[in-house]
């Protein structure tokens, strides 16, 4: 009866402190990922490498993507709207839509795991070859080296790609809406500028840019953190990705609830 | 001497590693700790560049207590330490010369072009010339633990730590890596410490050889004294005999 109750009690208290752990430690990386920003001779010629990897490569992922969403977006919206509501609010839908909600969170969960894996699985394996250990018996701080330009770069990076994302999200289901609904163009663009706000998009670049540093500093939090070999590297992704990607949900909801 | 470590103890989680380890090396010398596979040798040589703080005890080196060194100190302080890593830790996304320039770029004063000329000529003490462009899996395992000592030597560093240098070599290349050991200590003057679990190897490059064992120093002598020592867990260790090593001779119970 003991064990009964003082197993999940146990287990729930492992729990707590294994996250509280993590939290330290994350707070003590990004601690010292800032003090890094001093150091720009060692991140300075590393960030443009990443730029192009963490974003430019990126690109095409987010727009097929987007493209996809947009004509669903287009076609469900019609289906919803025919004999109810006028279908010029198609393009409302699929513009409010894609600025506010799906741009940059498809975006962003969309790179939680091909940005995110790969910066844990490539600081995992350089953790686990001693490459790290190496970086810091030749003078090189790993954080101003390895998570300060990757965490800019997604900063950076991320914004740029939700907003060509939400573009042609867009365009696409405009073109949707041209080709497949009867819709004509002065229609679908009535519809998209009727509720229009400048602040969707800053809200679409405030919320991509939240989602850049996550997705960047989880993955290089859990691939610092990597230990015993391949299986560890293989854990240290799939956490990133999950981790990442319930951060990313969670701020989405933070920033409806503060921004809107 | 130039690299005192005293009553160093260190402990991850229930499992303590080192329980006291005291050994001192002097200026120019070459010395090996040897010991079994997981015994803490390499642990006991992160202590040494501060790449893990002990839990007790003290790590001097040129009378600098490395675990007290704030972040700043410990870089310049790692710019005299080479380190040669027991899987040579190359960045595998860059090229053999750009291993080897890699802690140079963070000198003072070091331009491309002499950064270039310095490379060039590490790699020719390792007999590695023209094999700058190539990329680390582009190597055998001989060239790469060459490699990894041609970038540890080349900020011409006072003191070179080399952990398991001739681990998963063939008794030829472990020659060649032994002749190079014995040559940074005659041509550069550099302070050695070797850890390894090759006995033929610690005979060959030590001036005096340390057994690390229980995380304690067990025996330290010169080799001549290493092979006429009457302790039993050093000839267990030395002649490779569980029974003896192990204390258990006559139990039936070899290893534990």
């Amino acid at each position: 009866m003991l064990d009964f109750v003082m197993r999940p009690l146990a287990s729930a208290g492992r729990g707590t402190v294994k996250t509280l752990g993590s939290v330290g430690r994350a707070w003590v990386l990004f601690a010292g990922a800032a003090g890094a920003l001093r150091h720009p001779g060692i991140w300075g010629p590393q960030l443009v490498p990443q730029l192009a990897r963490i974003g430019v490569a990126s690109v095409p992922i987010a727009l097929f993507i987007a493209t996809f969403t947009g004509i669903v977006m287009s076609l469900q919206a019609s289906y919803t709207l025919t004999g109810t509501i006028p279908l010029y609010f198609v393009g409302t839908l699929v513009g409010k839509t894609m600025m506010l909600e799906l741009g940059p969170v498809l975006t962003g969960l969309t790179l939680a795991g091909r940005v995110g894996a790969n910066i844990s699985a490539e600081l995992g394996t350089m953790r686990v070859t001693e490459q790290v250990d190496a970086l810091e018996t030749l003078a090189y701080d790993p954080l101003a080296y390895l998570v300060v330009p990757r965490v800019i770069a997604g900063i950076v990076m991320f914004p740029i790609v939700v907003l060509l994302a939400m573009t042609v999200g867009i365009v696409s289901g405009w073109f949707t809406a041209l080709q497949l609904l009867d819709m004509s163009s002065p229609e679908f663009v009535k519809g998209l500028r009727l509720l229009f706000e400048p602040w969707d998009v800053w809200f679409a670049i405030i919320k991509s840019v939240s989602f850049g540093a996550v997705v960047t500093g989880v993955g290089c939090f859990y691939g610092l953190q990597t230990e015993r070999g391949a299986e560890g590297v293989g854990r240290s992704a799939t956490q990133t990705v999950v981790i990442a990607s319930m951060i990313i949900l969670c701020l989405d909801a933070f920033w409806a609830a503060t921004l809107l | 001497m130039s690299i005192r470590i005293a009553e160093l103890h260190k402990a991850f989680g229930p499992k303590e590693v080192l329980r006291g380890f005291s050994l001192e090396v002097r200026v120019g010398a070459t010395a090996a700790i040897v010991g079994p596979s997981g015994s803490g040798k390499s642990v006991l040589l992160k202590h040494l560049v501060g790449l893990m703080r002990p839990d007790a005890g003290s790590v001097l080196v040129d009378g600098e207590s490395v675990p007290d060194l704030g972040r700043r100190d410990l870089a310049r302080f790692r710019r005299r330490v080479g380190y040669v890593f027991q899987f040579a830790a190359l960045f595998d996304s860059m090229t053999i010369g750009e291993n080897v320039g890699m802690g140079l770029k963070r000198l003072p004063g070091w331009r491309a072009d002499r950064i270039h000329e310095r490379v060039n000529e590490c790699l020719a003490l390792v007999d590695l010339e023209g094999m700058g462009e190539r990329y680390p899996s582009q190597l055998s395992g001989g060239q790469k633990k060459r490699a990894g000592l041609a970038r540890a030597i080349a900020a011409s560093p006072k003191y070179l730590l080399y952990d398991e240098p001739t681990t998963g070599l063939d008794p030829v290349t472990t020659s060649v890596i032994d002749e190079l050991i014995l040559r940074m200590r005659d041509e550069l003057g550099v302070t050695g410490l070797v850890v390894t679990h090759d006995m033929t190897s610690a005979f060959r490059v030590a001036d005096r050889i340390t057994l690390l064992h229980e995380g304690k120093a067990r025996f330290t002598g010169t080799p001549a004294e290493v092979r006429v020592a009457r302790d039993d867990v050093l000839r267990g260790f030395v002649e490779g005999d569980p029974g003896l090593y192990y204390g258990l001779q006559g139990r039936g119970d070899h290893g534990p």
